[in-house]
């Protein structure tokens, strides 16, 4: 049996960059032994300690949970004082780059400004709202499946991993993001809160809110702390129905009009879903990209405008129109 | 090797806006001497939008699907990431919530069904990849795609969350996945490395949130491009069609031109096995494809 070695000797990578000197980022490499048991926090201590005491980061705790160092290592979200490195080591080939979680945001090196976090976070009122007696007699009592709703997403602690992974905010500069819808939710689903409309309207709007989240699940791979975001996104998405304050718009008709072809055929009917989302107003944007679907043979336009009806019909389509009609909880 | 046979759960794509891709994935079960069967039955997925509405109806209509797989004994196999996706997520929620699944059962009883949990559900890629294997691929290949620079592109649903896929998909790792390179290696071709092969395409906001759509697939394709791509290829129809059919409204949005043709999974491995053009169908293309054929 050949001899377990207790530690790799490995080239680390690290983003520099100090926005009040530099112009543009750059990286640097540092060598180093890295010890089964070491965390990615060890590491930048040791780039601190042993090789350069500029380099920046954040930390706090040493114990995930304060949120202060999340940072990315080759693009991946990581809690530096939860992640063990030779693990990460083993995942990357022994490449590996420290990175800032977002890197437009980089202050200096690893330390990035929140602001936009916080303020996203602030913005769905998180905490509870209630009228509630300042000298009350009792506690106010939560059962155990009360508070197994929430438990979850009352585990975030703010780091931000989640909100710089997700890539409709890179592009969306209003969308809320996952961490604050998931705190969104956190509050909404809570029996003692008394805001559940108030919130669900802030985070049902158009470019912000739940509908503009693309379901890509990098939230949910970046979270440290397994609060699973975009699962927290979906049961808003359901909140908004089952509270019967969703809007007829062209999103939540998106969603609940699946319904429409699953009836008839089984199948979601494509050109439907289009037509009955937009509006027939609407659906006018969509036609250039209509035309050319048409000329390659990819749609039949049939719905929109009376034309061969060619879509299949699934085997027993009685027993998914039976399983709608008893098992349809929400309505639009 | 015995014969290996799945359930073969199409998706709504398959059966409509893209045929090429259920033709071509027959086409190349049938080279490779796999037996498919196609669940007739199956209804949609719900695309992720249905369970926005109404997540236990969705979950009913998944666990129905699962049902017919189950009944015949065989793996359900999938040729779409979202498809994928949400079946594997009804099947994990009902694996792991007794009471759900009670509760769906006793729907699905209305019309004689029950969900019983046996049958897996893999992406067709990954029953290529662990259970037909890359080196056994590689000996039916007849025309290598050694020619090509190939873009592969993922697709978020089949590699993320991981936890759900990883018995799946062969412990992936999402943020380098390596099994799409690996499958265009074994037909000879060329992988482009680009960072955005992980990255999402958009597919699922474009008509509430159009820019960000555009924008999301047009980042992925204007990085193909710029690393040398002859072609991108996608396990996933939904991505497929994205980047397919929008490269001119794209193009406006990223301000620049925007061309490149996008194959699904199994049409490049039909190319590769020598199937026929018919079979292969790249004239359901937006973007101009044909010349592959003969490239």
């Amino acid at each position: 049996m050949s001899e377990v070695k207790d530690t790799r000797k490995v080239t680390i990578k690290a983003f520099r960059f100090n926005a009040e000197t530099d112009y543009l980022p750059y990286t640097k490499q540092y060598e180093m032994e890295v010890g089964k048991d070491e965390l990615i926090l060890d590491l930048m201590n040791r780039i601190k300690w042993e090789h350069d005491g500029s380099f920046s980061y954040r930390r706090s705790c040493r114990h995930g949970i304060c949120g202060a160092c999340a940072i990315k290592v080759n693009g991946k979200s990581v809690l530096a004082c939860k992640q063990n490195a030779i693990e990460l080591l083993d995942l990357f080939d022994n490449d590996i780059t420290l990175e800032p979680s977002s890197k437009k945001r980089a202050v200096k090196d690893m330390i990035i400004d929140k602001t936009d976090f916080w303020d996203k976070h602030a913005a769905v009122k998180p905490y509870i709202v209630a009228d509630i007696d300042p000298r009350p007699e009792a506690e106010s009592k939560q059962s155990i499946a009360q508070f197994n709703a929430l438990l979850d997403s009352d585990l975030c602690i703010q780091c931000g991993a989640c909100h710089y992974a997700c890539p409709a905010l890179e592009v969306n500069d209003a969308f809320l993001g996952p961490a604050a819808l998931a705190a969104a939710y956190r509050f909404t689903a809570d029996t003692r809160d008394e805001a559940t409309e108030e919130r669900l309207d802030i985070t049902f709007q158009s470019g912000s809110g739940v509908w503009d989240c693309v379901k890509c699940f990098e939230c949910a791979e970046a979270c440290p702390k397994e609060v699973n975001p975009i699962e927290k996104i979906g049961k808003l998405h359901n909140m908004q129905f089952e509270h019967g304050v969703a809007e007829s718009n062209v999103a939540t008709r998106h969603a609940e009009g699946f319904l429409r072809g699953m009836k008839k055929y089984g199948y979601l009917d494509e050109a439907d879903i289009v037509t009955y989302s937009e509006g027939y107003l609407g659906v006018y944007k969509h036609l250039g990209a209509a035309m050319k679907m048409m000329k390659s043979g990819k749609i039949h336009w049939h719905s929109g405008i009376p034309f061969i009806d060619s879509i299949p019909k699934i085997k027993n389509l009685d027993e998914v129109q039976k399983l709608i009609e008893i098992s349809q909880t929400n309505k639009l | 090797m015995s014969q290996l046979h799945y359930a073969l759960f199409t998706g709504c794509t398959a059966k409509q806006s893209t045929p090429e891709l259920l033709s071509s994935t027959l086409a190349v079960a049938d080279k490779l001497g796999i037996k498919i069967t196609i669940l007739e039955e199956a209804s949609c997925c719900g695309a992720s939008h249905l369970q926005d509405f109404d997540e236990f109806l969705a979950h009913v209509l998944n666990a129905r699907n699962i049902c017919y797989a189950e009944k015949l004994g065989l793996t359900m196999i999938t040729i779409c990431n979202t498809c994928q996706l949400n079946s594997a997520m009804t099947k994990h929620a009902l694996d792991t919530d007794p009471e759900l699944k009670a509760r769906v059962n006793e729907k699905l009883a209305e019309v004689g069904l029950e969900y019983k949990g046996t049958s897996e559900i893999k992406h067709f890629l990954y029953t290529l990849i662990d259970e037909y294997g890359l080196e056994n691929v590689k000996d039916k290949v007849t025309t290598p795609l050694s020619h090509l620079n190939i873009a592969p592109f993922y697709g978020c649903h089949n590699i993320r969350p991981s936890e759900l896929h990883e018995e799946a998909n062969g412990h992936e790792n999402p943020y380098r996945p390596s099994s799409l390179d690996s499958l265009i290696e074994a037909l000879e071709g060329n992988p482009v490395n680009y960072e955005s092969k992980n990255k999402c395409c958009g597919f699922h906001v474009e008509l509430q949130a159009n820019h960000t759509s555009e924008v999301l697939a047009g980042n992925a394709l204007v990085d193909a491009i710029d690393n040398n791509a002859d072609l991108m290829v996608t396990p996933c129809p939904l991505c497929h069609l994205k980047m397919d059919t929008y490269q001119d409204s794209i193009g406006k949005v990223m301000g620049r031109d925007v061309e490149l043709p996008v194959l699904h999974m199994p049409q490049m491995v039909a190319l590769a096995l020598g199937c026929t053009e018919k079979e292969i169908g790249l004239n359901f293309h937006v973007q101009r494809a044909k010349q592959l054929y003969t490239a």
